[in-house]
């Protein structure tokens, strides 16, 4: 999945990308081992540890037992005395027959133990919808984890961020939740978004958590999202562009810790916010980003601020019904219509 | 003193200064437990507090098996096994009654408390969730290829959690060093384990994953110690984990809050009366003339100065500064 291109540049996708990172690491912290279901003869259902197994061998990457609380809980307690597990599960959706080992565990022992514990762990999920794989294999809930304290948040758009935000990940001392979007992911399968695979450097290198990303300027309208969001967001301010209208677009990249200080910044210019979040409209992201502004500062705002999200509705199967209920760059343009008309 | 033969159990040898120490912790984990228990009572300690008096024969017999390299790890009845570790029983009054001096700064009181000095990794407040965890600890031994074995303890109503047998599976497969301790006291809070388990011994529950499982008399802590030291060869040697079944009693009610109205007082005397831990190795001492009456009244004397001690500490040691509510959530750089 490497494409050379006459630049001199090294294009990867999330999946290699995640993947890199991860080896660099290994290569460099014997501490650092993988377990996760199908994550080493299979190489990932994503692709994102693809090659590791036959580079570091299966004590280092370890398939699994279908038994989430077990494995996660076990990196825990591996990670309370000193390891650095990285641990996939395979879809976001599944956390419901584990989410104690996560938000009653993982989350709360530093806090619990007075700092006396590190939990030096990496937690990587796939989330997102759009091929038709209904309500169990498709959420995104972003918000429920960032919701938890004890536990940071990370979601990147591109290849090159996956990279920088997975090494520092692993060098975090907290436990991170990596969220890797399928619909990025560059496998064929899930429809991919050719805008994620991007040039990355080969060397390791690692990003702030923390710091949101202007992907793109503007002076009319500040469009934020995150993951397959920002992608949506470019789009549409391609299209706004058309119509002369100038959006600034932000990747947050990471939920926990939240950059409100880029996005105050942008609607203060801007005077209007559009959020862009595949997660369920009611009590998430997108509420949280609009809160953040307005209980910051009402006065520079020039119409009520929008949101592009999920309905509150489980995901369906059929075709149609899910493409209607995914946020798309046309819904982006006439949450801007509407401000517009504000 | 040279080791000598028990007069009933001929597997049996003990020094006197064993048997001795193994009195002591277990008086300093009952005395500790009953001051906490009047601290309750006095409203100095909040929330729920889960008292081991009873089943102290358990953990000081099983940390007779423990080396330097080893991990303990626990559920929320967890004080006796701070103590067994050698944590410092200041720390641990001062976190139940959440002052600062305490062992979590008085973020976790009496079911969250952690020491990696003394390899105890909690105290859990989730029934079985200390399972997996300690699979873990055990995961690490094994990668990091120590001796360590680890100690993973939990109750007859953790038994019943589906967790346990996720990590039964896995530590078997993996052939993991632990040694899975199951306090079966009788009773999941007030669910007496007949009305909760389809099959009542505990040990054979890793049968179908091919993990032994041995029951013990969890009120003589000779024994304990015994089958903690075959447990922690058959870790040590690389053969995987283990199930011991501790047979043992609370005889107080499953937090301070609970009457303990589901059993008679007929059943909770009859067992103090016949089972004592406690009693039964003082009574070895004295009928084997092992130590002095002065020797044990010395004992006694400094378990209770320890522990008022404790309380002294706990009841002095300052409320945490409002500031500390926004550390420690996540590892600061």
């Amino acid at each position: 999945m490497t494409e050379q291109t006459g630049r001199n540049e090294r294009r990867l996708t999330i999946a290699r990308a995640m993947a890199e990172a991860v080896a660099q690491e290994m290569r460099i912290d014997p501490r650092v081992f993988l377990m996760g279901e199908d994550i080493a003869t299979l190489g990932g259902v994503f692709g994102n540890t693809r090659g590791l197994v036959e580079e570091f061998g299966p004590e280092r990457v370890r398939d699994t037992p279908i038994s989430e609380t077990a494995f996660i809980g076990a990196a825990v307690g591996a990670a309370a005395d000193g390891m650095r597990p990285v641990v996939e599960l395979m879809f976001v959706d599944f956390f419901g027959v584990c989410m104690d080992a996560i938000y009653n565990l993982m989350a709360k022992n530093i806090y619990f133990s007075g700092g006396g514990i590190k939990v030096p762990m990496v937690l990587m999920t796939s989330t997102g919808g759009g091929y038709s794989d209904a309500g169990q294999h498709s959420q995104c809930l972003y918000a429920t984890f960032a919701h938890l304290p004890g536990m940071k948040v990370v979601a990147p758009s591109n290849a090159y961020d996956a990279k920088g935000l997975m090494t520092a990940a692993l060098r975090d001392d907290s436990p991170v939740v990596y969220m890797f979007h399928k619909g990025l992911q560059g496998m064929g399968w899930l429809g991919t978004e050719p805008g994620a695979t991007v040039d990355v450097p080969e060397t390791s290198y690692t990003l702030p958590f923390g710091q949101a990303a202007v992907v793109r300027e503007g002076r009319d309208v500040t469009i934020v999202g995150l993951a397959m969001g920002v992608h949506n967001a470019l789009k549409a301010a391609d299209d706004l562009a058309r119509r002369g209208v100038s959006a600034e677009v932000i990747d947050l990249r990471t939920l926990v810790p939240l950059d409100r200080d880029t996005i105050r910044r942008s609607v203060a210019k801007t005077g209007r916010l559009i959020v862009v979040d595949e997660d369920y409209h009611s009590f998430g992201v997108s509420g949280e980003i609009i809160a953040s502004v307005v209980e910051h500062d009402l006065r520079g705002l020039k119409a009520p601020p929008q949101r592009v999200a999920y309905p509150d509705v489980p995901i369906p199967f059929s075709r149609p019904m899910e493409q209607f209920c995914l946020p798309n760059p046309a819904k982006i343009v006439q949450a801007f219509d509407r401000m517009a008309q504000a | 003193m040279a080791k000598k033969p028990a007069a009933d159990k001929a597997r049996q040898s003990y020094t006197s200064e064993e048997v001795l120490k193994y009195y002591r912790d277990m008086l300093l984990i009952r005395r500790f437990e009953e001051k906490a228990g009047q601290l309750y009572g006095m409203g100095l300690i909040g929330g729920f507090c889960h008292l081991y008096i009873g089943q102290e024969a358990v953990v000081v017999g099983l940390q007779a098996a423990f080396k330097q390299g080893d991990a303990v790890i626990t559920s929320y009845r967890d004080h006796g096994h701070m103590l067994a570790c050698g944590m410092d029983p200041r720390g641990v009054m001062a976190e139940l009654t959440g002052r600062a001096g305490g062992y979590s700064k008085g973020k976790g009181g009496s079911m969250h408390m952690f020491s990696r000095e003394k390899a105890f990794y909690g105290g859990h407040g989730i029934v079985g969730a200390q399972v997996p965890l300690g699979t873990g600890l055990a995961f690490a031994q094994k990668y990091n290829d120590t001796d360590g074995v680890t100690f993973c303890y939990f109750g007859d109503g953790s038994a019943n959690q589906g967790q346990v047998y996720e990590s039964f599976n896995m530590a078997e497969l993996w052939k993991l060093p632990v040694i899975y301790v199951i306090e079966n006291n009788q009773y999941a809070m007030g669910t007496a384990v007949a009305r909760a388990s389809a099959v009542t011994e505990f040990h054979r529950r890793g049968e179908s994953f091919g993990i032994p499982g041995k029951p013990v008399d969890g009120m003589n802590v000779l024994a304990v110690r015994d089958a903690g030291l075959e447990a922690a060869e058959w870790c040590r040697s690389g053969k995987g984990p283990i199930i011991l079944e501790l047979k043992t009693y609370r005889y107080r009610g499953h937090s301070m809050s609970d009457p303990a109205k589901y059993r008679s007082k007929d059943e909770v005397n009859k067992m103090k009366a016949e089972h004592d831990p406690i009693d039964q190795v003082k009574n070895l001492l004295i009928n084997e003339k092992l130590v002095s009456e002065d020797q044990l009244k010395e004992v006694d004397r400094e378990v209770k100065a320890i522990v008022q001690d404790s309380a002294d500490f706990a009841q002095t040691s300052p409320e945490p500064d409002p500031s500390e509510l926004w550390t420690d959530i996540l590892v600061e750089a």
